[in-house]
């Protein structure tokens, strides 16, 4: 059997103590151990960007970081976004009004970029949000839904400003 | 006469899927986990051409927390070849039997107690092959003499036809002008960021299998899937699932289904097949049509197209999964918006050592469109016509819908003219041309770019066997249930998946409308095979018409019911009870109406109010079978209406081009497209938006390749180019509304239109930012390294 290692990571706000195999990818600890399947996985080369997650606070591939790398680390995820009581948060909410997706397959990876986003810059220009959401890839909407959506959140101070 | 006012078709409500998708609580397959399951990976071939030899698992099997291994043997003895939609004896086997005919071909598989494990241990696999010569390129291949890729088959021309309609020789005859190209439409894949995948669960005591799979025909290919796997087809139960994206790829998935099945069978245990992204780029089946068009338009005297000759090499690739019946689609619209009276198409179809072709969005008429609209542009160029005057000149007239097309098609409406007129206004073309010259007076290569094109919706099935001289199937019905609770709520059930488009948002507007309630109080449901009513499934543009018309089809028969009902509370009439506001009521009588849920109450709890003989509940389905569907006649001179309802659109793209890189910049997108009455205008921006952008990635990008030995050299994301947000422009978007007289609400299908017509319109833009130099656009994608080849050529012959 493969050797294993104990890990240390705080996801959403709970902390989990983990026993994991070295090789085990972050996403895959997040999806199988945790049952956080909100994070998906589109191409496991670090391309799409579908399974970008925040790690202390930065958009991280989880499918090229492994889960030992995140030890000690705090991780949020989709599931981390909404209310306790799981209504969605207001970044959530633009994007819905804005329909800033269809399949939804990205969409998980596409609000944490936008929350990264919002946090560091409120009031982004449209080119920067492009120049944000470049980095994960799309295959239905034509990104004009979701510039939108991000453009809205910001206008309605979705995300608060990182302190 | 003025449309009836309407308070929710038409409206751009949010959509009724978003919450759990933008929350992660949608459930796609890669998402079940079942007790005791067990994941899945495969050994795919390295060699395009060869023969298994021996394949060694012994080394797999010994290692711990493998649970079952299968090869091409195994698969021969527990599935039956994957399901195929043509004649000829091409047989498949989800894992390669006796030789493998494509590099990347499955050729065992591993189940293991976690993914990781499952791939250490199909590294353990040792096979052996003899290699063979590889057929990469169609034309090769088709000569006799050519090694064969299938023993079974007489060559690897697998099948070739010409269906000619009308007087094409004696209009050829007669013609002014012949305009020819020989044009390329290349391999490309739609690459959904979902790949395909299955979990089988097997309970060999009952011989049942439970499949959770995002493939896309649960309630129409379900017994194809069961005789595949060797179960009864009573119990194959297909479950839907979420699905991540479809475009055409994920109709049957036989591949992945049949693979997790013949494990599960073997294991014992439940076991779930997902592909990653090398699976499904090398061997999955969303593969489009990969054709060399020798294609003639024939002009009269007044500028008039008036035949046109199409001869089309089609390369499948390895298997023939689907026939011909992308050939039989863009016979829907071949001769496109326009009045030519009579045409020919030839289709030779040819067997390489590929992944074969499977369906992306298009569908084998975005080809076609491309073929047509650079004819025309040709044209206007030859003739020295403007290419806006030479389009209006052979529209079809408004006046003359239903119109019958020379293949015996019929096109349901439009108003071509109307949409061009909207497309120029929007784009400012007067503007657009000042801003070439000056642009150009200052040496920069600016081009406007202009395709008007059909977008056929509503497939009909005959489209797949027309091309043979028997006949085949005839249905691709969609069903709906609606029911209406003891509390009043409203729940529909739909028989095929969500697969990345608004179908719950559709059904419930327009339940909404028939009811006269709010579309947030519909609850939507979706069934499984083994509980489900004919449903053949996303594919074709067909959703939004065959939703609307099996959810206005079951509120007819609900609201059969409840009119009873209320005509008996209050002694009325039923043809006088209405419904809207929430309620039902005798007409222009408020007191004597019933809120939805009196009704529900009475119906479920008050057997003895019912008028008598009524049964209790309320519940009604309906199946909606195409609406407008003939049968092709026997000489095939008419392939009768199979497609016949026909929306369309017009695009207008800005593009710059530096002669020196190739580089293409896209300064604007104008599109206008015109399908019918509009549901929810939003999420049709959506479609139309992100169908450009796969436009964009097919005229620019992205292109299957691979090398004279048959490798593959576009096997990552690295390599097969995506458009990201960097390479899209805003797109400006508008609308023409002419209703379908045949459709419920006069809907028409816009799910693909955006593909279908980007790369002719973006071929034509950058054709004409380069035409000083006079460069020629025969063949896609432009990449840079492309046209600065033919900037450069241009360059040398002047």
């Amino acid at each position: 059997m493969p050797a294993t290692a104990s890990t240390m990571i705080t996801v959403n706000g709970v902390r989990h103590e983990l026993t994991v195999e070295p090789r085990w990818l972050l996403v895959d600890v997040l999806r199988d151990t945790l049952g956080l399947t909100g994070t998906h996985i589109g191409c496991e080369h670090g391309v799409c960007g579908t399974c970008t997650v925040l790690v202390n606070g930065e958009t991280v591939r989880a499918c090229l970081m492994l889960a030992i790398g995140a030890d000690g680390t705090e991780v949020m995820t989709v599931e981390g976004l909404g209310s306790a009581d799981g209504g969605l948060h207001p970044l959530q909410e633009a994007f819905r009004e804005a329909q800033g997706l269809q399949c939804g397959f990205c969409t998980p990876g596409m609000l944490m970029i936008a929350y990264e986003l919002l946090r560091a810059n409120p009031a982004p220009s449209e080119a920067e949000i492009r120049e944000a959401i470049s980095a994960n890839l799309c295959r239905c909407t034509g990104y004009q839904g979701i510039i939108e959506a991000v453009s809205l959140a910001a206008a309605r101070g979705a995300v608060a400003r990182a302190g | 006469m003025a449309a009836p006012p309407r308070t929710w078709i038409g409206k751009d409500i949010p959509r009724l899927e978003d919450p759990k998708l933008l929350a992660g609580r949608a459930t796609y397959v890669d998402d079940v986990r079942l007790p005791g399951m067990l994941q899945a990976a495969v050994l795919r071939s390295p060699h395009a051409h060869a023969r298994i030899v021996r394949v060694d698992a012994s080394r797999a099997r010994a290692q711990a927390g493998v649970l079952a291994v299968v090869t091409g043997e195994d698969a021969r003895a527990m599935t039956n070849p994957l399901p195929a939609f043509c004649a000829e004896p091409v047989t498949q086997y989800a894992l390669a039997v006796d030789k493998v005919r494509f590099a990347g071909e499955a050729v065992a598989a591993v189940a293991a107690v976690d993914r990781y494990t499952a791939e250490d241990a199909v590294a353990l696999l040792e096979v052996e092959y003899e290699p063979l010569p590889a057929l990469t390129d169609p034309f090769a291949a088709m000569q006799p003499g050519a090694p064969k890729i299938h023993d079974t088959l007489p060559s690897n021309l697998v099948f070739e036809k010409t269906l000619s309609f009308g007087d094409v020789d004696g209009d050829f005859a007669r013609a002014r002008q012949v305009i020819r190209r020989r044009l390329r439409w290349h391999r490309a894949s739609a690459q959904p960021l979902e790949t395909a995948g299955a979990v089988c669960r097997y309970d060999p005591l009952g011989q049942r299998m439970d499949v959770w799979s995002n493939t896309n025909m649960i309630n129409f290919v379900g017994w194809l899937i069961a005789n595949t796997l060797k179960v009864p087809a009573s119990k194959l139960n297909l479950i839907p699932m979420y699905v991540g994206g479809s475009f055409g790829s994920k109709h049957v998935l036989a591949k992945v289904i049949a693979i997790a099945g013949m494990l599960a069978k073997r294991a014992n245990r439940p076991v779930k097949f997902m592909e990653d992204r090398v699976d499904n780029l090398l061997a999955s089946e969303n593969l489009a049509c990969d054709r060399y068009y020798d294609a003639e338009l024939a002009v009269n005297d007044q500028g008039e197209f008036t035949s046109m000759r199409v001869q089309v090499v089609d390369d499948y690739g390895a298997y023939f999964q689907f026939g011909h019946g992308t050939h039989g689609n863009a016979l829907a619209q071949v001769t496109g918006p326009y009045r030519i009276g009579s045409v020919s198409y030839s289709v030779q179809c040819v067997l390489t050592n590929k992944c074969q072709q499977g369906v992306f969005r298009g569908a084998g008429s975005d080809a076609g469109n491309f073929c047509l609209e650079r004819l025309v542009d040709a044209a206007a160029q030859e003739l020295g016509v403007d290419r806006v005057e030479l389009r209006r000149r052979n529209f079809i007239h408004a006046a003359r819908f239903p119109f019958k097309t020379p293949v015996g098609n019929v096109y349901d409406s439009g108003n071509y003219p109307a949409v061009l007129d909207r497309a120029l206004e929007l784009a400012g073309s007067t503007e657009l041309a000042r801003m070439r010259q000056e642009a150009r007076a200052q040496g920069r290569y600016v081009g406007i770019g202009l395709a008007t094109a059909q977008q056929r919706s509503v497939y009909g099935p005959t489209e797949f066997w027309f091309w043979y001289d028997t006949p085949g199937l005839s249905s691709a019905p969609e069903s709906v249930g609606l029911s209406l609770g003891p509390t009043g709520e409203f729940v529909a059930t739909m028989f095929s998946p969500f697969w990345g488009n608004s179908p719950e948002t559709v059904v419930a507007q327009v339940a909404a409308e028939e009811f006269g309630i709010d579309p947030a109080q519909v609850t939507v449901t979706y069934e499984d095979s083994q509980h489900g009513l004919p449903g053949a499934g996303p594919g074709g543009s067909r959703m939004a018409v065959m939703l609307t018309g099996a959810t206005v089809g079951a509120a007819r028969k609900l609201k059969d019911k409840l009119a009873r009902i209320v005509a008996h509370q209050f002694e009325a009439a039923p043809e006088d009870v209405v419904f809207g506001d929430g309620k039902a009521m005798v007409r222009g009588m408020p007191d004597k109406s019933m809120t939805y849920a009196d009704l529900g109450l009475k119906a479920y709890w008050f057997k003895l109010n019912l008028p008598p003989g009524m049964e209790s509940g309320l519940e009604a389905r309906h199946t909606y079978d195409h609406p407008y569907l003939t049968l092709p006649s026997a000489d095939r001179k008419d392939l009768g209406a199979f497609y016949p309802i026909m929306a369309h659109g017009a695009h207008i793209p800005v593009v710059e081009v530096n002669p020196e890189t190739g580089q293409v910049r896209i300064l604007r997108y104008v599109a206008v497209h015109d399908v019918g009455t509009m549901i929810n205008p939003k999420s049709l921006r959506g479609q139309i938006a992100g169908g450009i952008t796969q436009g964009i990635g097919m005229a620019l990008y992205e292109e299957y390749r691979y090398d004279a030995e048959g490798q593959p050299l576009t096997g990552s994301f690295m390599d097969y180019l995506l458009p990201t947000a960097h390479e899209v422009p805003t797109f400006e978007i508008g609308h023409v509304e002419t209703p379908s007289p045949f459709t419920e609400y006069g809907v028409k299908g816009g799910g693909e239109g955006g593909r279908m017509i980007a790369p002719a319109a973006l071929a034509s833009a950058v054709e004409d930012a380069l035409a000083p130099l006079g460069v020629r656009i025969d063949e896609l994608p432009m990449t840079p390294e492309r046209l600065a080849d033919l900037v450069e050529t241009a360059r040398a012959r002047r």
